[in-house]
């Protein structure tokens, strides 16, 4: 099977505190940490898998600028032989439907027979798969936690649903899924493999490549834009301890035992 | 603002779902005066239709046979055929709201707005909404051109349940519009979630663990302080993904809801899909080593610490203490 996978480069979760910049237009980008989105992650091994059984290529594409170029590289050494950048300024503050315009031109540029997306990525939409798969009249699965491939007729894939319980579908290619965390393990990339795909060229299409006219996406596109980030404010109830660590224990201690918390 | 407003109601088992109820508040909150039809769609769905009719003026009952499972791709050509078009269209944001919307959108040719926290005033053809981003870090504002419609997912919980009206709305039969209908993605079974040693819905003292545990070795941490607390062990979702503990220890909207007197959540950031499963109120004691995290918003008592450094310590003190 041919299978594009579509990565975002995000900040990592687990390696930064976001905050907001001082207008608040932006979250502080300075010292942030980039990574591929959680759910990407998966999904690119799992497209890998399915290229080891079913033989075929894998394509590694995103919607970045030169910025994005370590992210992709570092998810085609999982085993993709293919990368792809789609970078034109005016792609720069595309929203879900933007950016499934840009991947939806890709996509048609290619032959593929499946399409994988993260489930969601940094900003909880969840929707770039299901409006790709809408743009390019392919069938559709979000949330995907099993996909078995047939030699020959369609896909036997799993949804996890509300409460964990998987939901069984036979989907016809060519499909779009969106892959949920937890559907493989992830293989590690070290250096070495990084290296390797090193001098693979990596093509990099701009609007006018893709036959996209610029009006239709970016900020220019964009109906969904957002005016400004804020903070919440705190719950009054909340109670901050604080104080050393043995302090905070003996506090933890007598919360716990007058909640009923130790027994 | 004049454009139709349609709200779609889940069921289970005969009965509507919460999120229908809370769809209701949300349409109210986002277009007021509005008056939402509800969209009823299932097989043999007489008794769900009449119940929506006491929350809705109007319901629109596709009952056929073939939506007996609700298939989000079987449901959305329907639904592009019956939505009036410019329509205002709201899905609950959880699997299936995820599976139908996104796409539904595109085929209306309206705006997609998901995962609404939050209404923020209607002008003319702006619709501004609070929304979340980077696993509820940050909120943001959010102004969308909604002159060509919109679908608009809402988050579950968000918004409190309308109360059960008892109104006698109208049920229309819309069955016949369904004739036909096929996808290219079929329903083939359910397997239901597996349920492990512990039973986690059942304890009233949990101990949840989180990512900021960092490495599988030091579960050990967490394992010792529940054990001297005489409480069970749970977690987020990142520790099932890793395989680290059974499935059946997850809570959470895709996990389990537990309803304890007591829940300690130990580098647990509180994503909405966590916090989701955690029900009944408890006494909510957060351990974090960001003071930012989001979990603090919902916690009794917070905790800026890592846990590498107290957990030995508030183990070894409950221990002394017994
Ligand atoms: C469809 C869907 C369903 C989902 N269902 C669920 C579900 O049922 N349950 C669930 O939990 N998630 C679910 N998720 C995932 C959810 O969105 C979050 O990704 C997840 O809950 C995050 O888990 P976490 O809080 O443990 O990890 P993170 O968000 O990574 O948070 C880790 C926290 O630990 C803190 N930390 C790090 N190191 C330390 C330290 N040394 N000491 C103290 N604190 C530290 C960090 O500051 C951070 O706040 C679902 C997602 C989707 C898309």
């Amino acid at each position: 099977m041919e299978i594009l996978v579509c990565v975002k480069r995000v900040p990592d979760p687990a390696e930064n505190e976001i905050s907001i910049g001082p207008d608040g237009g932006d979250i502080e980008r300075d010292d942030l940490v980039y990574s591929v989105n959680e759910w990407d992650n998966y999904a690119v091994e799992e497209a890998v898998r399915i290229a080891e059984r079913t033989g075929g290529n894998v394509t590694i594409v995103s919607v970045d600028d030169d910025e994005g170029e370590e992210v992709v590289r570092r998810q085609m050494a999982m085993g993709a032989s293919q990368g792809l950048l789609l970078t034109d300024e005016a792609f720069e503050g595309s929203d879900g439907l933007g950016t499934a315009t840009i991947l939806a031109a890709a996509a048609k540029n290619g032959t593929y027979d499946l399409i994988l997306t993260g489930a969601q990525a940094d900003d909880g939409a969840a929707q770039v798969g299901g409006m790709l798969a809408a743009l390019l009249d392919w069938p559709y699965a979000s949330v995907v936690n099993l996909v078995e491939t047939n030699s020959d007729g369609p896909l036997r894939i799993g949804r996890e649903i509300d409460g964990g319980s998987q939901e069984i579908n036979e989907i016809e290619t060519p499909c779009v899924l969106s892959i949920q965390t937890g559907i493989n393990e992830p293989r590690y990339v070290g250096v070495r493999g990084i290296r390797k795909v090193a001098s693979i060229e990596l093509p990099v299409m701009d609007a006018e490549a893709l036959g996209i006219s610029a009006e239709t996406v970016g900020t220019a596109g964009a109906k969904v834009r957002r005016v400004d980030y804020f903070v919440p404010e705190q719950r009054a109830a909340a109670e901050m301890i604080e104080g050393s660590t043995e302090e905070i224990a003996d506090r933890i201690v007598d919360l716990l035992r007058a909640q009923g918390g130790i027994r | 603002m004049d454009a139709r407003v349609f709200v779609y109601v889940a069921h289970s088992a005969g009965t509507i779902d919460d999120t229908a109820l809370e769809l209701a508040t949300a349409a109210q909150r986002l277009f007021p005066g509005s008056s939402p039809t509800a969209i009823v769609a299932g097989s043999g769905v007489d008794a769900v239709a009449r119940e929506a009719a006491r929350s809705f003026d109007e319901v629109w009952k596709l009952d056929t046979e073939a939506l007996a499972y609700p298939n989000a791709e079987l449901l959305r050509p329907l639904l592009v055929k019956l939505l009036t078009p410019g329509s205002m269209t709201l899905l609950p944001h959880n699997t299936f709201g995820l599976d139908l919307g996104p796409g539904l959108a595109v085929r209306l040719g309206a705006t997609y707005v998901p995962d609404v926290v939050d209404a923020d005033g209607l002008e003319g053809t702006t619709l501004k909404v609070v929304r979340q981003e980077f696993a509820g870090q940050v909120s943001a504002h959010v102004h969308c051109n909604v002159a060509n419609g919109a679908v608009i997912t809402i988050r579950p919980g968000a918004f409190p349940a309308a109360q059960s009206g008892s109104a006698s709305g109208q049920v229309v039969d819309r069955s016949t519009d369904a004739d036909g209908i096929a996808a290219r993605r079929r329903f083939v079974e359910l397997i239901e979630a597996e349920t492990g040693d512990v039973d986690i819905t059942r304890e009233e003292v949990l101990v949840s663990v989180g990512r900021g545990i960092g490495d599988e070795e030091n579960l050990a941490l967490v394992e010792e302080l529940s054990e001297a607390m005489g409480a069970a062990v749970c977690c987020s979702r990142p520790i099932i993904d890793a395989k680290w503990l059974e499935n059946s220890r997850q809570v959470g909207t895709s996990g389990k809801t537990v309803k304890p007197k007591v829940y300690l959540a130990l580098g647990i950031s509180g994503s909405f899909q966590h916090l989701g499963g955690v029900k009944g109120n408890p006494f909510l004691l957060a351990v974090n080593k960001n003071p930012k995290a989001p979990i603090f918003q919902s916690a009794d008592v917070g905790v800026v610490a890592d846990l590498m450094d107290l957990l030995p310590v508030l183990t070894e003190k409950i221990r002394q203490g017994h």
